[in-house]
């Protein structure tokens, strides 16, 4: 008896999670894939007619904002990495006894809402805002210069929101390192250069890795930024799900839409996780 | 090694100045003070050592008292506060690590855990541009001989704790450093493997050639693999010399606590003798009725007069002990038999003297020699006075900062002679701190 129940005390461990999956994912999934099957309107109602068709519409229509929701993504994600990694690498390492101060310090703006946090871009990024206006006041950019509604506003909302998702990974990867392989390394005449790169960079890659998952979903589905402080000529694919969805009201497109968008993801992440995943480029950075 | 057990001093031949070979290591006048929390913390407050090229040298001493600060000094990851650290005569006190021709055996192994045996092995020869071929033998080769070959492809997480241990050796030596440094390298193994990779250590040293420095705190490694040892107490070398005359001749009452079981009889000289029975400087010992007490006296045990107290030890295995007096020239003792306890190859047998003091014996269990003795018996115990030594009252090395003078000379000679001297002849004023509690001021024993 007791060795059964043993046995089963994995399952009983998934459960919780498993239910809580079942009913808030799995089942919308359902749901929403079947909407997408479906023709009608909102007058009219919806029948489940099984065409495709809309699928293909789908990415003919939006193939613009598809790509450039993919680039925004991978540009902010490479971003973040850039800013976080030195950051972090600087707390793990040289921070001593204050390491918790100063990742507390840096997270502490992310308390503040998302959205708040972007409309306050908006304000300070405007054409003639505290920033601009006086610059422009000083005569040091032409006065038809502006930040807002370019891609650069864009990718760099995305970049500042979702930094800490790339900052905690790395940190707690880098701060894992023990430092006593540094110092081996340092014995077997690896300079400063060799030290990072042949043995803190490859110990890091799986916080790298884990902050890339963590930035680079939500960041190529988000529609904030681009609603905030984007144009016309900026619109993201989470935009265009929002749009058709709450106020097109064409359900069956939106939730196409989505299906697309997360099959795209998926098969990123995954030709991702083949190249930097896999032990072998551990071991061929190490050469 | 030259230092064997016939030297008198049992400390000589420290420098190679026939040969005229550099050293391999030396440490002039070394001292590490750590700053913690504001405060200089010393960690290693002189250090002065001479390690030869090819030898087997240990740094031996309980936990604390320096050892591994010594090492990392040598290895270039702590800096001196004092002092100057010199590899094959050249200064290296300023070299970073990576720079320097050592390597280090870490105590948890420090294997890169991202890389698998071959890949760690590699890792020094890579970083100096060793490619191709040569790489790929040299780790072959290096594998072979630490029995790895098997596992080439492993990673460190994939080993047990003993082939982690020579994944760790093999990493240092393939490299062909000029001394390989091992801070506790066997201390994270079971007793068992310990033995074995003890006897495999020493046959690689041998086969390799390379100079290895050894930091253990385990008196019994040290004896069994050292050509020469220095035995560390708080922060300083106490006794540098040969496994042997370190068993044998304790310079101090550390060093013959520390390792292995000593008795130690505090006495009072009644007379020196220029010329003993053997033509050799002796010193002759109070004792009782028909007892006889007497010891070698050694140069560095400094001039002694009647009068002055004195330490004698004596290894509870070079004492006889029998039913009646036994003649001849040696010292003997009369005593009563208060323990005995049985430990399988041997037994010890603790004797009260009428002097008061208690002394241990072992006796060996060999055929014919059962029950000798028991408890409550009455029996005389005997040793040659070669196997005694005298310390004098309370040996205290040097303080660093009042001996200038001894800056360049190695540890072990820079005893200067005025601090060999015997201390106070009032026995109640000369009690050792350590042994402050102990109600019998005459004897104590300290085991290990
Ligand atoms: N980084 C440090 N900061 C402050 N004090 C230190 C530091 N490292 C060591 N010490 C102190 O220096 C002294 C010597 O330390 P060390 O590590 O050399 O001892 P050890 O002989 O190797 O002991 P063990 O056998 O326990 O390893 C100890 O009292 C220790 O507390
Ligand atoms: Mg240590």
């Amino acid at each position: 008896m007791r060795r059964r129940a043993g046995a089963l005390a994995p399952y009983f461990l998934v459960l919780p999670g498993g239910l809580w999956l079942a009913i808030f994912f799995v089942v919308p999934m359902a749901v929403m894939l079947s909407v997408s099957l479906q023709t009608g309107n909102v007058v009219d109602g919806f029948t489940q007619t099984f065409d495709v068709g809309v699928y293909a519409d789908a990415i003919t229509t939006y193939d613009t904002q598809f790509i450039r929701s993919l680039i925004f993504g991978l540009i902010a994600t490479v971003a973040t990495i850039l800013l976080a990694y030195p950051m972090a690498y600087w707390i793990a390492f040289h921070a001593g006894r204050n390491k918790s101060n100063y990742l507390f310090l840096v997270l502490l703006p992310f308390f503040v809402s998302f959205v708040i946090r972007t409309v306050s871009w908006k304000f300070l990024l405007a054409d003639d805002g505290i920033v601009l206006g006086n610059l422009k006041d000083a005569g040091l950019l032409p006065a038809d210069f502006h930040v807002l509604a370019t891609s650069f506003a864009v990718v760099a909302g995305l970049t500042y929101n979702f930094f800490p998702f790339m900052l905690l990974p790395i940190y707690v990867a880098l701060e894992r390192v023990d430092p006593r392989l540094l110092e081996a390394a340092d014995d077997l005449y690896a300079n400063r250069r060799g030290v990072f790169g042949r043995v803190v960079l490859p110990l890091s890659m799986p916080g790298v890795f884990a902050g890339f998952l963590l930035t680079f979903v939500p960041a190529t589905s988000d529609f904030v930024n681009a609603y905030v402080l984007g144009g016309t000529n900026t619109t993201m694919i989470g935009n265009i799900i929002q749009t058709t969805y709450l106020t097109n009201a064409d359900y069956p497109l939106a939730s196409a839409v989505s299906f697309i968008l997360m099959a795209v993801l998926l098969v990123g992440i995954f030709v991702y996780a083949r190249l930097l995943g896999t032990r072998d480029v551990l071991e061929l950075s190490a050469r | 090694m030259t230092a064997t057990g016939d030297t008198v001093t049992g400390d000589a031949d420290i420098r190679d100045a026939a040969t005229g070979v550099p050293a391999a290591i030396e440490l002039v006048g070394v001292a590490k003070d750590y700053q913690s929390r504001g405060r200089a913390v010393p960690a290693v407050s002189r250090v002065d050592l001479e390690i030869r090229s090819g030898e087997f040298f240990s740094l031996l001493g309980p936990s604390g008292c320096g050892k591994s600060t010594t090492l990392r000094m040598i290895a270039g990851f702590e800096e001196p506060t004092r002092g100057r650290i010199l590899l094959q005569g050249r200064d290296v006190t300023a070299v970073p690590p990576n720079r320097r021709d050592v390597n280090l055996v870490f105590q948890s192994y420090a294997l890169f855990p991202h890389l698998d045996v071959a890949g760690n092995v590699a890792f020094g020869l890579r970083r100096r541009g060793v490619k191709g071929r040569e790489l790929r033998e040299r780790v072959g080769s290096m594998l072979d001989l630490v029995e790895l070959s098997e596992l080439a492809d492993r990673r460190p997480r994939e080993l047990s704790g003993g082939q982690q241990q020579r994944v760790a050796l093999a990493r240092a030596l393939v490299n062909r450093p000029a001394a390989l440094l091992l801070d506790e390298p066997l201390g994270a193994l079971d007793l068992k493997l310990r033995q074995t990779m003890q006897i495999q250590l020493k046959a690689i040293q041998r086969e390799v050639g390379i100079t290895f420095v050894y930091v253990t705190h385990d008196q019994g490694e040290a004896l069994t693999m050292s050509d020469r040892i220095a035995v560390m107490n708080g922060g300083r070398v106490e006794q540098l010399a040969s496994p042997r005359d370190i068993y044998e001749r304790p310079r101090t009452r550390f060093v013959a606590g520390f390792i292995g079981t000593s008795n130690l009889l505090r006495r009072t000289v009644r007379a020196v003798d220029a010329a003993g029975p053997d033509g050799r400087p002796t010193v002759v010992l109070d004792a009782g009725v028909e007892e006889r007490l007497s010891a070698p006296l050694h140069p560095q045990t400094g001039p002694l007069r009647a009068g002055d107290q004195v330490e004698l030890t004596v290894r509870p295995e070079k004492i006889e002990m029998s039913a009646t007096r036994p003649d001849g020239p040696g010292c003997a003792l009369r005593g009563r038999i208060v323990e005995v306890v049985y430990l399988g190859t041997y037994t010890t047998y603790t004797v009260a003297t009428h002097g008061g003091n208690e002394i241990t014996v072992f006796w060996q269990n060999s055929t014919g020699a059962s029950n000798i003795a028991e408890r409550g018996d009455e029996i005389w115990l005997s040793w040659l006075p070669e196997h005694s030594y005298v310390l004098p009252e309370s040996v205290d090395l040097p303080e660093a900062d009042d001996q200038p003078e001894a800056i360049a000379l190695p540890a072990a000679v820079a005893l200067p002679e005025a601090v060999a001297l015997p201390a106070s002849v009032d026995p109640a004023e000369a009690v050792d701190p350590a042994a402050g509690t102990s109600t019998d001021p005459v004897a104590y024993r300290v085991s290990h």
